[in-house]
């Protein structure tokens, strides 16, 4: 299949960046998104020109280095109805037609500069864990299993949330740029799980002060992250994380800086 | 995720200093207070059916609540001091919000496509300003009767006949009315979020029920206007 990409080119985080129109052409559709931008950028390679950077890893679907916008969608979520919601790497060409124009855009926020074309610097989200994103337990051997008991529910809401790769979708769709879906997975994710408990208070008041300082914008509780997160986390934990931060303001806990 | 770290220390944004949930929460509840307001409000426009006299006895009761343990207007002043402060907080609230959701994406999309938001969802913050400026005219008209055909000194019943007969008035309400109606059905849904009350079993039946309380308020509140304007009450 042959297609049309209109790619975002910008040489660093200093310099203005435009759309540029390029042409592939033999693309399989057995390819991921991921692959046929290799493409494209080995016959930039063979034309002398600079290849479009992105950012890549494992191309499983698991590490959450890969993302951009796919014709306005973070990781092209929610543009086709019999596609699961996914990364970027594991969304395959056969989704696209011959002939199609594809928009692709870095991930836009403040808090997310561009580095270099696709590839966004997310160490914002990093600056978010080291904020609150831990526990205090001792390390070392492994504790016997039946010793803390963690019932079913919880343990299954806490994994649903640390399924979060840290990929930045949420930011990218959200209307406002905040990252609250991302804060409020890493918060149910430790917070219910007994060995969270002893940071609850303080976790949820830094990550969110320190999400306010990184310049993501507020939550409206419009659902687009929702929409588009690769892992399909879901809209109450960010009600989760609101209930935390009212008890621990309640409790007096305050963000440390 | 990608991990750099040139990018050292960041300065403070502005919005940094009272936290973004917080002001959430503040939107919250005074959109609470505002509501139960409305319900009140809602139920007692309805009264204009049993005519004149009870319509203005009803309005005259409202200033006499209290009485008299506490001077007339006592009640109706402190009512009115806390709406206003309920609706200074929520549009602090929502402006300051609204201008650090600016400052997060200077840059926008050229290609954007929205899935999951509603037209309730998208439209709550030039919604409110709408909303903000029919309050003033709405005080002007029915409260002050200033702006309203039967003049300042007219009995609240023919200043409500007056208005609404004059169909170019009636819509302003309707207009106003329907962005009040979209208002809510987010505002529930998002206060309750907000609040920390809502799950995914109960995200449903948030959501039902803040279509529905949309619906049956903005109805309750429309069904005055526009029997006065087709003539059922006069």
């Amino acid at each position: 299949m042959n297609l049309k990409l209109r790619v975002w080119r910008q040489r660093s985080a200093a310099e203005k960046g435009k759309m540029v129109t390029y042409q592939v052409t033999d693309v399989s559709p057995d390819m991921s998104f991921l692959e046929m931008l290799d493409v494209l950028n080995e016959q930039l390679i063979l034309d002398g020109e600079d290849p479009v950077s992105f950012d890549h890893d494992c191309r499983e679907g698991i590490c959450g280095s890969c993302g951009v916008m796919i014709n306005g969608r973070a990781h092209g979520n929610g543009l086709f109805d019999d596609h699961p919601q996914t990364t970027t790497c594991q969304l395959h060409m056969r989704s696209f037609k011959d002939g199609d124009t594809i928009d692709i855009e870095p991930w836009r926020a403040t808090a997310f500069p561009v580095i270099k074309d696709l590839a966004v610097d997310r160490s914002a989200l990093d600056r978010i864990i080291q904020s609150g994103g831990y526990i205090s337990a001792p390390t070392g051997t492994a504790p016997e299993a039946h010793s803390i008991l963690v019932a079913k529910k919880d343990s299954d809401a806490a994994f649903d949330a640390a399924t979060c790769i840290g990929c930045g979708a949420c930011v990218a769709a959200c209307p406002n740029a905040s990252s609250m879906l991302f804060t409020a997975s890493k918060v149910t994710h430790l917070g219910l799980m007994p060995q969270g408990q002893p940071e609850r208070n303080d976790r949820v008041v830094n990550m969110i002060h320190q999400q306010d300082l990184e310049g993501f914008g507020g939550c409206t509780n419009i659902g687009e992250c929702s929409a588009s997160c690769p892992k399909g986390i879901s809209m109450e934990n960010i009600s989760r994380l609101n209930h935390d931060l009212l008890g621990a303001l309640r409790a007096g806990a305050r963000p440390k800086s | 995720m990608v991990t750099v770290t040139h990018s050292g220390q960041r300065r403070t944004p502005k919005a940094a200093k009272t936290s973004s949930v917080f002001k959430k929460v503040v939107m919250a509840v005074s959109g609470i207070i505002l509501v139960l307001y409305l319900i009140a409000h809602m139920v007692g426009n309805l009264k204009l059916f049993a005519g004149a006299q009870t319509f203005n006895g009803y309005s005259e009761w409202i200033r006499r609540i209290g009485e008299p343990a506490v001077p007339g207007q006592t009640v109706l002043w402190i009512i009115r001091v806390v709406l206003l402060a309920a609706v200074v907080a929520h549009a602090w609230a929502a402006i300051s919000l609204w201008r650090q959701a600016k400052r997060a994406r200077p840059q926008q999309y050229v290609a954007r496509k929205q899935v999951a938001q509603s037209y309730a969802s998208r439209t709550m913050r030039w919604g409110g300003v709408i909303l903000g400026l029919f309050i003033v005219y709405h005080i002007l008209d029915l409260t002050l009767g200033v702006a309203n055909p039967a003049g300042h000194d007219s009995t609240p019943y023919d200043r409500a006949i007056a208005g609404f007969s004059n169909p170019l008035v009636t819509l302003v309400y309707v207009v106003a009315l329907l962005a009040l109606g979209f208002h809510l059905r987010h505002g529930v849904w998002s206060a309750t979020q907000t609040l920390g009350q809502s799950n995914k079993t109960r995200e449903r039946t948030v959501n039902a029920f803040a279509t529905v309380f949309a619906v049956v308020l903005t109805a309750g509140f429309l069904i005055p206007p526009l029997s006065v304007l087709v003539g059922i009450i006069e």
